[in-house]
C-alpha cells in the first residue's frame, strides 16, 4: 500500500533529513546541533528502508544513532563551556568554506543532471542479510578481513589515546 | 514480500505515538492545574539552593565508554549476517566455507578485547 | 491483514481507492495495539511489579482500586493528568519537552514486531531481532536529552550513567542473541520460533551449553539495559535523588515509568522468542482446538503471555532482593565478564553446530535435568524464606 504513497513517504523523508542537516548547519548551540543528528540518521534509515536494503536500514540506526550519534554527545559533552550557548558553534572560515561549498554543490549538480537515469519499478523486499553475508565471504573475503584488521588498529589506537587523556585528566584533579 | 506494505505498520506506529503521546500531554495540560512558583520551577536540590550550573565539563571515561561500544558494535554487526548464513551453508555441506573467515574475524576480535584488557582500557576508574 | 483490507473494501468502502482502504485498516490495527496491548502490559506490569514488591517487604501494596487492586494503574495514570506539569527555569525547554517523546517512542515501536502468536504480529520484519535492539538506541538519545535538558545534576548525571549502561550492555545483548541467531539462521522473530518446538528438548534454550549460558547474559543484560536494579545506577534513589526524570512532573514523569515497564515486558519476548520457544503450542494440544482456528491463535498468546511472565517475575523479584552494584563494578561485570563470555558462546555455538549438526540428545536432558533442579532448589529456598520471614501473611497471595 506504501507503493502507491511511495513519492509522499519520500518527500517526507526527505525534508526531514534536509530539514535537521540544515539545523545541524545552522544551529549555533552545538548541542542542538549534536541532538539534529537523530533526524537525519533517522531519515537516511528510512531511505534504506525504502530501497528495500532492511538490514542496511536497522545497521544504520544501530551503529548511526546508538554508537555515533551518542559518541558526538558524549564529545560535545566533554567541551568546557558546553553550558554557555552564545560561546559555541561560531561560523568560521567561511571564506574558504564557501567556495568549497560552491565547488561540490555544482559538481554534484552536473552529476545529477548528466546521469542516465533509470526508472525501477517496483522493489522487491527480500531478505538482504544473507546476501550480504554471502557476498562478504566469498567475493569480498580479503577487504572483509582487512576489516578486522582496521578495528583492531583502531582499538589499539583508541586505548592508548584515552588512557593518556585519562592521565590528563586526573593530574588536573589532583 | 513484495512492495514497501512491510513497513506500513512500522510507519503507523511512528504516527501513532506521536500522536498517543502528544494527547495525553495535550489532556494533562487541560487538566493540570498552572500555578508556578519560583521554588517550583528551581531544579532540585537537597533542601539548599542549587550552585552552579549543571552543564560542566564531563568526564572523559563516558567518551571512551561510547568509543568502545562504537567499535565492538560495528565487530557485533559484521557477525549478524554470518551467522544468518552459517546453517544454510553447513546444511549444503559448506560449512568450512563460512566457518574459517569468521573464525579469524572472532579471533581478531578477541584479541583487540585481549589487549584492551590488559592495557586498562576496559577499567572505569 | 490484506485479505482483511480487501475484505472490507469489497464490501464496505468500495467507494473509496483500496491504498485508502488498506491505511485506514492499518491505522485501526495500529491502533488496537496501542490501546489493547501496549498500555495494559504496562500497567499490569506496573501492578503485578508494586504487589510483588509489597509481598517481600512484608507490605500489602495496592489492592483497593478494582478487584485485588488491578485497576490501580489506570487511576495513577489519571491522576498525573491532574499533575501540575513543571519545567525548570533554568531546563533547556525544547529538549526537556522532547525527551521523553524520545523515550516513550523508543519503547513503544518496539512492540511492532513481537511475535504474539504464529499469525499475530503487526510486522514480521526481515531484520526483527536487529530491530529491536535499534529502538533501545532511540530511548539512549531521549535519556541523555532528558539528562542536558533538566539542567539539574542529578538528572545530568543520571542521564549519562544510563546511556553508558545501555550502550554497553547492547554488546552482550547483541552477542547471546547471535547465538540463537547461528542456530536459526534467520533475523526475523516468527522464523527463530518456528526453527524452534513445543518442547523444551526443541527449545534454543537447552540445545546446548554454549546457548544456555547465553541465555543468563541476554537476561542479565537485558535487564541492565532497562536501567533495573540491581543496575539502577541512573536512578539510584540514594545517590541521584530519581536520575533522569528528577525533574520530570504530570504526565512526562509517567512516560518514563511507561517506558521502564513496556522495556520489562519486551525483556520477557525477546528471551522467550530467542530461547524458549516463543509461542510454540504442543501439537497434539493445538488439534483438539483445530489448527487453525481463532482458539489456537488465542492458545499459543496464552503460552507466549506465560513465558513472559514467568520471566518478568524473576526481574521483579530480583530487583526487591539484591543490592545495587556500584558502578566500575557494573562496566567490570559487562566488559570483563559478559562480553568475552558473550564472544566465547558465540565461538562455542559456530562450532558445536560445524560438529554435531543435529545437536546431541544427551546434552540436552542434562541441561534440563540441571534446569530443574536449579527451579526445585529455587521454589524450596522461597518457600523457606516465606515460612521464616512472615508466618502470618503466609503464601495466600490475595489480602
Amino acid at each position: 500500500m506504501l507503493d502507491s504513497l511511495q513519492p509522499l513517504v519520500f518527500g517526507m523523508l526527505a525534508l526531514i533529513i534536509f530539514i535537521s542537516a540544515a539545523f545541524i548547519t545552522f544551529s549555533r548551540n552545538l548541542i542542538y546541533s549534536a541532538f539534529a543528528l537523530l533526524g537525519s540518521f533517522t531519515g537516511v534509515a528510512g531511505l534504506f528502508a525504502m530501497l528495500g536494503a532492511d538490514f542496511l536500514a536497522v545497521v544504520q540506526l544501530l551503529v548511526y544513532i546508538g554508537g555515533i550519534m551518542v559518541l558526538y554527545l558524549f564529545a560535545v559533552l566533554m567541551t568546557s563551556g558546553i553550558g554557555d550557548v552564545r560561546l559555541t558553534n561560531r561560523s568560521i572560515a567561511v571564506k574558504i568554506a564557501l567556495p568549497l561549498a560552491l565547488v561540490l554543490f555544482f559538481s554534484l549538480g552536473k552529476l545529477i543532471f548528466e546521469t542516465e537515469w533509470f526508472a525501477q519499478q517496483t522493489v522487491k523486499i527480500a531478505p538482504t542479510t544473507a546476501a550480504i553475508g554471502d557476498l562478504l565471504l566469498t567475493k569480498y573475503l580479503l577487504p572483509f578481513e582487512l576489516v578486522s584488521v582496521l578495528l583492531l588498529s583502531t582499538l589499539i589506537g583508541s586505548v592508548a589515546l584515552a588512557r593518556q587523556e585519562l592521565r590528563n585528566s586526573k593530574e588536573n584533579h589532583d | 514480500m513484495e512492495g514497501l506494505q512491510h513497513y506500513t505498520p512500522l510507519l503507523m506506529i511512528f504516527g501513532l505515538g506521536i500522536v498517543f503521546a502528544g494527547l495525553f500531554l495535550l489532556l494533562a495540560y487541560a487538566f493540570g492545574p498552572k500555578n508556578p512558583t519560583a521554588s517550583k520551577l528551581d531544579v532540585y536540590e537537597c533542601g539548599v539552593p542549587s550552585m552552579g550550573s549543571a552543564r560542566e565539563r564531563f568526564s572523559v571515561k563516558f567518551f571512551l565508554v561510547a568509543m568502545l561500544f562504537l567499535l565492538f558494535d560495528v565487530e557485533v554487526v559484521f557477525l549478524f549476517p554470518w551467522a544468518v548464513l552459517l546453517k544454510t551453508f553447513k546444511e549444503a555441506g559448506m560449512g568450512a566455507a563460512v566457518f574459517w573467515p569468521m573464525f579469524v574475524f572472532l579471533a581478531m576480535l578477541g584479541l583487540g578485547l585481549l589487549y584492551e584488557w590488559r592495557r586498562g582500557g576496559l577499567d572505569w576508574d | 491483514m490484506e485479505n482483511f483490507a480487501i475484505h472490507i473494501h469489497e464490501s464496505y468502502l468500495y467507494g473509496l481507492p483500496l491504498s485508502v482502504v488498506n491505511l485506514i485498516v492499518m491505522f485501526g490495527a495500529a491502533f488496537v495495539v496501542l490501546l489493547g496491548f501496549v498500555a495494559p502490559f504496562a500497567g499490569l506490569l506496573s501492578f503485578i511489579e508494586r504487589r510483588i514488591a509489597a509481598r517481600i517487604q512484608c507490605r500489602i501494596g495496592p489492592n483497593r482500586v478494582g478487584p485485588q487492586g488491578l485497576l490501580q494503574f489506570l487511576a495513577d495514570g489519571v491522576k498525573s493528568l491532574f499533575k501540575e506539569d513543571l519545567i525548570p527555569k533554568v531546563a533547556d525547554k525544547p529538549l526537556f519537552i522532547i525527551a521523553p517523546y524520545l523515550v516513550f517512542l523508543g519503547m513503544f515501536t518496539s512492540f511492532v514486531v513481537l511475535p504474539f502468536s504464529s499469525q499475530w504480529i503487526v510486522a514480521d520484519l526481515n531484520v526483527g531481532i536487529l530491530y529491536l535492539f535499534a529502538t533501545a538506541a532511540i530511548t539512549v538519545v531521549g535519556l541523555v536529552m532528558a539528562g542536558w535538558g533538566s539542567g539539574s545534576k542529578w538528572s545530568m548525571l543520571g542521564g549519562m550513567r544510563s546511556a553508558a549502561q545501555i550502550i554497553s550492555y547492547e554488546i552482550p545483548t547483541g552477542l547471546a542473541a547471535l547465538t540463537a541467531i547461528l542456530l536459526a539462521g534467520s533475523l526475523s522473530l516468527q522464523e527463530i520460533i518456528a526453527a524452534q518446538g513445543p518442547h523444551p528438548w526443541q527449545w534454543y534454550f537447552f540445545d546446548n551449553p554454549f546457548t544456555f549460558i547465553a541465555f543468563f547474559i541476554l537476561f542479565v543484560a537485558l535487564v541492565a539495559e532497562g536501567n533495573r536494579a540491581p543496575f539502577d545506577l541512573p536512578e539510584a534513589e540514594t545517590e541521584l535523588v530519581s536520575g533522569y526524570n528528577t525533574e520530570y512532573s504530570g504526565m512526562r514523569f509517567l512516560f518514563f515509568f511507561f517506558a521502564e515497564w513496556a522495556h520489562l515486558y519486551v525483556l520477557g519476548a525477546i528471551l522467550t522468542t530467542l530461547f524458549l520457544g516463543g509461542w510454540q503450542v504442543p501439537e497434539s494440544l493445538l488439534a483438539s482446538v483445530g489448527a487453525e482456528s481463532i482458539a489456537a491463535r488465542i492458545l499459543e498468546l496464552v503460552f507466549f503471555q506465560l513465558k513472559i511472565y514467568v520471566l518478568v517475575f524473576l526481574v521483579v523479584q530480583l530487583r526487591w532482593t539484591v543490592p545495587r552494584v556500584r558502578m566500575d563494578q557494573m562496566m567490570d561485570m559487562c566488559w570483563k565478564y559478559l562480553v568475552p563470555i558473550g564472544f566465547f558462546c558465540v565461538a562455542g555455538v559456530a562450532i558445536w553446530m560445524m560438529l554435531f549438526p543435529d545437536g546431541v540428545s544427551f546434552v540436552k536432558y542434562l541441561l534440563i535435568a540441571f534446569s530443574s533442579a536449579m527451579v526445585l532448589y529455587y521454589f524450596y529456598k522461597v518457600y523457606r524464606n516465606f515460612k521464616d520471614s512472615r508466618a502470618e501473611l503466609e503464601l495466600n497471595p490475595f489480602v
